[in-house]
């Protein structure tokens, strides 16, 4: 019997907990799928899942990952059902009758999305419950990437687990007629992943890449559902936030901005595939907020340096996600983009009328300094700058603003 | 699956419901009416409530004497008129359902328990 090799460097942990993670992913949300088939119950299937998700990280890393690591999960989630279902005999028998392999059917997966997201659960529900029933997080995971406390996550789980049961929310597929309206809640769902995931924060070994989390929920939904152009326009927003990931910091973990970025060290390969998944998209003629927001990150990176920029067409397609989806934030990218075209003093006008709205987000502040800074106003603009500092908790944009306070 | 269907009123509504002519408020209830006729097969019962002011609420506390009080038991701008007990396979059936209702502007709808 060979002994498992210990890690030996932090690195080494740091993916093996990659690896994990992914493996977790990829059979979690069918074990789940096919659990939540077999027994017809939701909150016990979810609850199998995650008994037999929290036995893997702790058998895992010591005994290495079995070669089948479906079997394996579906095993343990079946013996513990088993146990548990001692007093349900219609489903104990159900459970004792299947065998692995099962292949979920691509709807039951497309089901469990849909329930986790469902309308009736209050936002934050939503997510935990997507993570943890489709993704395979374990609530502590969870309470780690959105820095709650695991209380707070499980009460949420289980609340919105008692209500999926008890106010009847179905395990089903929304018909054609609320489906791009459920679909819209989804993808909302994936989007602040996405956004919680892009945060510039210190990679913490243990944790799990939010962004890796959902472009996997992406593609799979992109998957069952190719023709959904909002859905492969999500994809590619993701993917060409991805491809640009590794030139946001410097050696030292600080965060560069696009302006200062090194071009080079955007991934070309990712760029383009992104960028035709997006085109492909575009040509069903149905554009949506996501669409229009991949296409202004694609406008940027087709640009070779920072003053190459097509700040004009940039320009349009704010104007277009703003018709689409009106937001004051929207409205702020749109005054960035407004500066390069008709000057910083326009923009300026532009963000005044975002006052009010905006006065407790940094980077309304942080934006206005640089505008301000560009009008000639330093002390204006060093203010507006420290009221942004007072506005964010995130390091990385702290020592950002810091250095600019002290430097200009 | 049985659920109520509890008809909420605003202040809003009911001033826009005064504000209007007769043939528009016939026209509104005729409206509502075949709301209720359209989903009759689902319709377990129900009733318009009487205005709030007709309302009395009492709170019961133990050991000492029940509180009696006049009007409903939510002090708000927000008064159930009316409640329908439907059947229908799920919540989404039951979503779909209000989503079409001509009438009050809010609708809470709440299982009946199993």
């Amino acid at each position: 019997m060979s002994l498992p090799s210990r890690p030996s460097a932090e690195t080494d942990t740091a993916s093996s907990h990659a690896e994990l993670a992914r493996v977790v992913r990829d059979y979690a949300g069918r074990l789940a799928a096919v659990l939540v088939r077999v027994t017809g119950d939701f909150d016990t299937a979810e609850d199998l899942v995650q008994d037999a998700v929290l036995m893997a990280l702790q058998r895992w890393p010591i005994d290495g990952i079995p070669t089948r690591p479906d079997a394996w999960l579906f095993t343990v989630a079946r013996n513990r059902g088993l146990d548990v279902l001692r007093r349900q005999d219609n489903y104990r028998a159900k459970l004792a009758r299947v065998q692995w392999p099962v292949q979920p059917e691509a709807d039951d997966r497309l089901r469990l999305i849909f329930t986790c997201c469902h309308p009736a659960l209050p936002r934050p529900a939503q997510i935990a419950l997507t993570l943890r029933v489709v993704c395979g997080f374990t609530t502590a995971q969870i309470a780690r990437a959105f820095v709650v406390p695991e209380t707070t996550v499980a009460q949420r789980i289980t609340r919105a687990k008692r209500k999926i049961t008890d106010a009847g929310i179905p395990y089903r597929i929304p018909d054609p007629d609320e489906l791009s309206t459920r679909l819209t809640q989804v993808l909302a769902v994936i989007y602040l992943l996405l956004n919680e995931g892009y945060l510039p924060t210190a990679r913490q070994t243990e944790s799990r890449d939010l962004l890796d989390d959902a472009e996997w929920l992406t593609e799979q939904l992109h998957q069952l559902m190719p023709t959904e152009p909002e859905i492969a326009g999500l994809l590619a927003l993701i993917r060409l936030h991805r491809a640009r990931a590794d030139a946001r910091f410097d050696a030292h973990g600080g965060l560069v901005l696009l302006e200062h970025q090194d071009r080079s060290r955007w991934n070309r390969r990712l760029i383009e595939d992104a960028t035709r998944l997006l085109e492909r998209a575009a040509q069903q003629h149905r554009p949506g907020p996501y669409q229009v927001q991949a296409a202004i990150v694609a406008c940027h990176t087709q640009a070779r340096h920072w003053d190459d920029t097509d700040w004009e067409q940039i320009l349009l397609l704010y104007d277009m996600l703003l018709h689409l989806a009106p937001s004051p934030i929207t409205r702020l990218h749109r005054a960035i983009a407004l500066r390069y075209v008709a000057g910083a003093q326009a923009a300026l006008v532009e963000l005044d009328a975002l006052a009010c709205e905006l006065d407790l987000y940094h980077l309304y502040h942080a934006t206005r300094a640089e505008f301000l800074r560009a009008l000639g106003h330093p002390h204006q603009a060093r203010a507006a700058d420290q009221r942004a500092l007072e506005l964010t908790s995130n390091p990385a944009e702290q020592a950002l603003l810091q250095q600019r306070i002290n430097w200009t | 699956m049985k659920f109520v269907l509890l008809f909420v009123e605003t202040e809003q509504f009911e001033r826009d419901l005064a504000a209007m002519s007769q043939p528009e408020r016939d026209r509104a209830y005729t409206l509502a009416g075949k709301w209720m006729a359209d989903h009759a097969g689902k319709i377990r019962g129900g009733n318009k409530l009487s205005p709030a002011y007709t309302a009395t609420t009492v709170r019961l506390n133990s050991g000492s004497e029940p509180v009696i009080t006049d009007g409903p038991f939510v002090e708000g701008k927000e008064v159930v008129s009316g409640y329908t007990e439907i059947e229908v396979a799920d919540l989404d059936e039951a979503l779909k359902m209000v989503s079409t209702w001509p009438g009050c502007p809010l609708v809470e709808i709440r299982p009946l328990e199993a």
